[in-house]
């Protein structure tokens, strides 16, 4: 392979698992207290809608990505009040938040779907993206990309070194014991199901503001649902959702390279279409499949609902 | 916060957004794949009813519902229309056709019509266009303008309709430079623009300059604007509609699908008691098909040539798959001198020579 396609592989790959990254890990953190919150698809959507809007109207996507968190926050304290302040059934809730929110998005996005925004520059990190082959890679992107690596990095130290997520994994794995030692379950779960629905609301503002500058009606294309996927496979680490997302972006980009190179091969283009699904879902059960781990590090109460009174 | 009621007519609004009038004049209703949008298939369906409305002014009212998926929730649909008062409905996607004529022999009295079928009665008509014939056109600027002698392809899947647009987009363009070879990624999706803004990037990057796509979003055009900032022999061809919108400097033209003249006209003949049944199939000639603006950057012969050579395939002198037409493995599927029939054009299902991808098997 040549060095400045290497580099476009890796460049693009990097791109196309970002909005799976920073959606998964907030899917994570929730998940990691006890709720499933099923709705990222929806949430995602209302992120990118709301992202679109406010930058159509401002010019700063910043202030976009910020209205896509503050919307997708909206959404996960709607679920957060079914699920856990009413007990609603936390899998049917979710399920209905995803159709709900990809219709509302669809309803609120009506009159954006004729703009375009320009697309963004990327911001180069001095130096480094100097590195030939590398450089362009690692260091020419979007700041959201920068963002999903802090991410990772923060959630990671969040929940396995801070006091706080020992607290958030013990109410994941055993609210009655956190409940009886003084810990508030369900204004810690609160917490993380908001957590969770600010970043699917990033994670569709990528798609919207930066990823492909429009709005358009079910343009999150089902990504809500395969960083739900993501995280379970990943058996809830933060590190391997990374991997996961990162394998089933450079699935894709690379099946697309082989397609596009003009070389004559005899795979059909939907095993190639397919291969993402299948090569992200075999790897990482390859390197999560000892028991021990799983037990380990899936929240036991995980779907649960939690009655501080019974 | 938003009170509950609020949120339900949202929710109403969004799911049955459709246009009711009240009034005696001939309702006509029309059944949308996916939502109407600002571009792309049903966009320009939209604008067909638009017309058609406007042409035939107080004697219709048109209803319209989107986003109907293909199967039994069709048929279900269009039973809604015409027990809701339509006297003519108009099904806009293949996967309509079994539904609208089981619905079709239980109303004989009304009028039905399907795009891109073959299922015809004695109420049902159907009708397509030759979208092929300006896939050619934009394949003969596309070889004239390339600098890599390579034009990347983003499609959907490999039906004969989407292998009759890369098979007449590769015709044309080797029918002015031989050296030139066609690359295809198939994205196996109608709609995700993720993916075909990522397979519009793959082959810029593999070294396409000329990029067009047979899938509904504008991502492919909007990806291609965005490269041509930094290279500016890079251009796209749109699809469906003109998305000049979302590339202005690099959208050199593009196949766009015009239905107001033919709902027009079909409409008519059933208000007036005579029609005669539609089996139609039109292209430039009919007024079907329509190449987008042309983007300033193509050269004046270039632009010459364009011109002559679609009054040539309206006027029937010229066909895009004039022989001899050579399959990509060497097989001559239509004999010099010949042109390649209806039906041949209806069972593609092969690559011509030209296009340097393999298809995917079935």
């Amino acid at each position: 392979m040549q060095p400045s396609l290497l580099s476009a592989v890796i460049f693009a790959t990097l791109v196309a698992g970002t909005p799976l990254i920073i959606t998964a890990l907030g899917e994570l953190v929730t998940e990691k207290s006890g709720v499933l919150n099923l709705g990222a698809e929806g949430i995602m959507s209302i992120g990118a809608v709301a992202a679109f809007a406010v930058t159509v109207h401002t010019g700063s996507p910043l202030l976009g990505v910020l209205a896509g968190m503050g919307a997708g926050m909206a959404m996960g304290l709607i679920f957060a009040v079914a699920s856990l302040t009413f007990m609603a059934n936390q899998v049917a809730s979710g399920l209905a938040l995803s159709i709900f929110g990809v219709g509302l998005a669809a309803f609120i996005g009506k009159p954006y779907e004729s703009q375009a925004l320009p697309s963004r520059e990327a911001i180069n990190v001095p130096l480094l993206h100097k590195i030939p082959v590398l450089g362009h890679a690692f260091f020419e992107h979007q700041a959201l990309v920068y963002f999903s690596w802090a991410l990772l990095a923060a959630v990671a130290w969040f929940l396995y070194r801070s006091r706080t997520g020992l607290v958030l994994r013990a109410v994941g794995e055993a609210p009655v014991a956190a409940h009886s030692v003084g810990y508030n379950v369900v204004r810690i779960r609160y917490m993380a199901v908001l957590f969770g629905g600010a970043m699917a609301g990033v994670g569709g503002a990528f798609l919207s503001v930066f990823y492909t500058p429009l709005w358009v009606e079910g343009m999150v294309a089902g990504r809500g649902w395969i960083s739900l996927a993501l995280v379970v496979f990943a058996t809830w680490r933060p590190m391997r959702v990374m991997i996961g997302a990162y394998l089933f972006g450079g699935a894709m980009i690379t099946q697309m390279f082989v397609q596009g190179s003009g070389i004559h091969l005899n795979i059909p283009a939907q095993f190639l279409s397919a291969l993402p699904y299948a090569a992200t879902v075999i790897v990482l059960v390859l390197i999560s499949r000892n028991k021990n781990t799983i037990r380990l590090n899936s929240p036991a109460s995980l779907g649960q609902p939690f009655s501080p009174e019974a | 916060m938003i009170s509950p009621k609020s949120v339900l007519t949202l929710i109403g609004g969004a799911v049955a957004s459709t246009v009711l009038l009240a009034g005696n004049p001939t309702q006509v209703g029309f059944v949308y794949v996916s939502p109407v949008g600002d571009a792309g298939w049903t966009y320009q369906h939209d604008l067909g009813r638009k017309e058609m409305e406007k042409a035939l002014g107080g004697q219709v009212t048109t209803k319209f519902v989107e986003n109907v998926p293909e199967g039994a929730d069709a048929e279900r649909v269009i039973r809604n229309l015409i027990t809701g008062g339509a006297n003519i409905v108009f099904t806009t996607s293949f996967g309509y056709m079994n539904p609208t004529e089981k619905v079709s022999r239980a109303f004989p009295d009304k009028f039905f019509f399907h795009a891109t079928g073959y299922k015809t009665g004695k109420n049902m008509g159907v009708y397509n266009a030759r979208f092929y014939e300006g896939r050619y056109l934009c394949g003969v600027i596309a070889g004239k303008m390339t600098k890599s002698n390579v034009a990347g392809y983003v499609a959907a899947f490999p039906i004969p309709e989407v292998l009759q647009g890369i098979n007449a987009f590769t015709q044309g363009m080797r029918s002015v430079n031989p050296k030139a070879e066609v690359r295809v990624i198939w994205v196996n999706a109608w709609f995700d623009p993720g993916k075909e803004r990522e397979a519009a990037l793959t082959l810029i990057s593999q070294g396409a300059d000329m990029i067009t796509h047979h899938t509904d979003s504008t991502a492919v055009v909007q990806a291609a604007e965005e490269k041509h900032k930094a290279n500016k022999n890079i251009y796209a061809f749109s699809y469906h509609s003109d998305m000049s919108k979302y590339g202005p400097t690099a959208q050199l033209t593009g196949t766009t699908h015009l239905w107001g003249d033919f709902y027009t006209k079909v409409v008519k003949e059933v208000m007036a008691g005579t029609w005669k049944g539609t089996n139609l199939w039109g292209g430039f000639k009919e007024g079907m098909i329509k190449l987008a603006p042309l983007n300033p950057a193509i050269p004046a012969d270039v632009k010459a040539l364009v011109e002559k050579e679609q009054k040539e395939i309206a006027g029937g002198k010229r066909h895009p798959f004039a022989g001899p037409v050579v399959a990509q493995d060497g097989k001559e599927k239509v004999a010099k001198g010949k042109n390649m029939t209806d039906a041949e054009l209806g069972s593609m299902d092969y690559y011509v020579q030209g296009v340097a991808s393999t298809l995917p098997k079935k």
